[in-house]
């Protein structure tokens, strides 16, 4: 057994940072939200104080659903972000099935190619992709983002996920061929639940940058009905007036559904694989 | 019926050529095992026959009918995998019904198949478990079940036992022979354990750099080895080589004797000082350099014998194996 595992000291230690760390994490977060629920004045005066009797307020929430459609843009976010994930997901763990799989010519070049996209912003091309989006008639589409965060997020997930494949054990692969398992079923039922872990790795780091996304919004999507949280919320913020109970409470409602994302996701993380196919 | 025939079959990985020429064939009900040192492409020639790979160049043919083109699945074999490859998200019975599924065979057959199965590999109390849940002897059995419910024309075996430990692998073993015993159908294995292919084999074929070195019995291959690589691969311990000069002045060949065939004789031509000596309690190995070549010679029951001491040893008559300097063998 491990020493230093064992030692109370180093354990308390130990969680003593963990914990410190959670704090500092969730110190912004808690920050909002106990402000969200306070009058203009009151957060002014002491942003830290907790929402007492007299400061509470839910001005900030009425804000927020009064004005703008608040319900439409989330759900536009929630539409972009799911579906581009999906899309990543399905396309990015295919292509790398295929790259770590199957011999054929350029199989290399392509992996290389594919991998290009980590290291070439995606911004650099927006001027491109806007008149593409304008030539296709896309332009304020939520079909031009989720087009747009798919090939943004694909580079990665290829190149994460081939290499999780590359590991998944060639005999089971073979078994199933042997067995007369079609190369889908192979994939989608063999190989799929042996990367999961590297699934919902991939899913989280594509899925907050997509949520918290201003840049492709404002410029592919900025119109009333296919404005996303993020762009929404931009309204409160004015050049020399901005309305900091309607910012924090429409802040507070977007960490929601990405918390509930990333629990999803993050349970699968932990979970790991079950092994026991292969010793 | 053949089995399986190979003919001329070539096989390349970009300019790596890993199968040379091969030509085999195996009889109906036969066990043949293919044995080699790591990378000599045994596995692969497997995989060929399996249909896991294609060939290059030539033809493989199983029950009389070419299969070149034939995807594995429908050539009629199955085969069991070192890692045992078990799929992990399916318990025992599913693991074992999968294939027949596939196939569409009837609920009715399936459940035979897998009483049979089960039955002859002690299997009954599993069933219902994950192959996480097993231990390695019984994922092994599992595999082995996987591939007996299929009633294949032909079994392929890549390596079963090496993930085992040495008490589970002589067990392993024993129940291989008697399956092919119960089964009488044709088994193809591989090993790069001699002993493995020595003691379940009725035909072993030897490879070396993707080619065939000898097919014979495992006796005939033991009495009368085609050349230095061979004599040298079976049997354990090791056939002793040496410059035949040792014994005669001027010879230019290499001498080959088994350990077994050395016997210790005060007029024996090798003398030789002792480095080593393993008492087996059947046997004793005794190692000694013969000038600065090394020789291990088994003496049959227990012998005192203490390192650093000299000793003379005979070879027995008839004994002794000659070769050329490329190892080839030279007889008379």
């Amino acid at each position: 057994m491990n020493k230093a595992r064992t030692n109370p000291l180093n354990t308390a230690a130990m969680h003593g940072a963990l914990i410190l760390y959670t704090l500092i994490a969730l110190f912004p977060v808690f920050v909002i939200l106990i402000n969200s629920f306070k009058t203009r004045k009151a957060i002014f005066r002491e942003p830290l104080a907790l929402p007492s009797a007299d400061s509470f307020s839910m001005i900030g929430y009425q804000t927020v659903m009064k004005q703008g459609d608040f319900f439409l843009y989330f759900q536009n976010s929630m539409i972009v972000t799911v579906v581009s994930l999906t899309f990543i997901l399905v396309f990015g763990a295919m292509a790398a099935f295929a790259l770590s799989e199957y011999r054929f010519k350029g199989n290399m070049l392509m992996g290389l190619y594919l991998a290009l996209g980590i290291m070439i912003p995606i911004r650099i091309g927006t001027v491109a992709i806007l008149e593409m989006m304008v030539a296709t008639g896309l332009v304020n589409s939520l079909m031009a983002l989720i087009l747009v965060y798919t090939a943004q997020g694909l580079p990665l997930a290829v190149f994460i996920l081939s290499e999780f494949m590359r590991q998944v054990s060639d005999d089971l692969k073979n078994a199933g061929r042997i067995d007369g398992l079609s190369e889908y079923t192979i994939f989608f039922r063999l190989v799929l639940p042996l990367v999961r872990p590297a699934m919902a790795t991939v899913a989280v780091f594509n899925m907050i940058p997509i949520w918290n996304d201003l840049w492709f919004p404002l410029i592919l999507a900025p119109a009333e009905e296919t404005k996303t949280l993020t762009l929404g919320s931009q309204v409160f913020i004015g050049q020399f007036v901005t309305d900091w109970n309607a910012v924090l409470s429409a802040l507070s409602m977007a960490i929601l559904p990405v918390l509930v994302l990333y629990v999803i996701f993050s349970r699968q993380l932990i979970r790991g694989i079950t092994s026991g196919a292969v010793k | 019926m053949k089995a399986l025939t190979l003919t001329n079959v070539n096989k390349s990985f970009g300019d790596v050529h890993v199968l040379k020429d091969i030509n085999l064939e195996v009889e109906d009900g036969e066990f043949v095992v293919f044995v080699g040192p790591s990378g000599c492409g045994k596995s692969t020639l497997l995989r060929v026959i399996a249909g896991l790979e294609d060939v290059s160049s030539g033809e493989v043919s199983i029950g009389g009918e070419i299969v070149n083109a034939t995807p594995p699945c429908r050539r009629g074999i199955a085969m069991v995998f070192q890692s045992y490859a078990l799929y992990p998200h399916l318990n025992v019975r599913k693991n074992m019904s999968l294939a027949l599924k596939q196939e569409k065979q009837s609920k009715q057959v399936i459940e035979e198949r897998i009483a049979e199965a089960t039955r002859m590999l002690n299997l009954e109390d599993y069933l219902e478990r994950y192959p996480s849940e097993l231990s390695g002897g019984q994922r092994q059995r599992v595999a082995i079940g996987r591939a007996i419910v299929r009633h294949p024309k032909l079994f392929l075996f890549d390596e079963p036992l090496s993930n085992l430990d040495a008490a589970l692998r002589m067990n392993t073993r024993l129940e291989i022979a008697n399956l092919h015993q119960q089964l009488k159908t044709s088994m193809v294995y591989v090993t790069h354990d001699q002993s493995e292919a020595m003691t379940l084999a009725d035909k072993i074929v030897v490879l070396r750099a993707g080619r065939v070195e000898q097919v014979g019995s495992p006796m005939e291959l033991y009495n009368n080895p085609v050349n230095q690589f061979v004599a040298g691969f079976l049997g354990s311990p090791a056939m002793n080589f040496m410059p035949a000069s040792l014994i005669s002045e001027g010879d230019t060949r290499t001498l080959g004797v088994r350990p077994e065939d050395l016997f210790q004789s005060d007029q024996g031509p090798l003398k030789a000082s002792v480095q080593h000596v393993e008492h087996l309690g059947g046997d004793t190995n005794v190692i000694a350099k013969v000038k600065d070549h090394q020789i291990t010679a088994r003496l049959f029951g227990q012998h005192d014998i203490k390192p650093g001491a000299e000793l003379s040893f005979g070879i027995a008559d008839g004994k002794s194996f000659y070769f050329d300097k490329d190892g080839a063998r030279l007889r008379g």
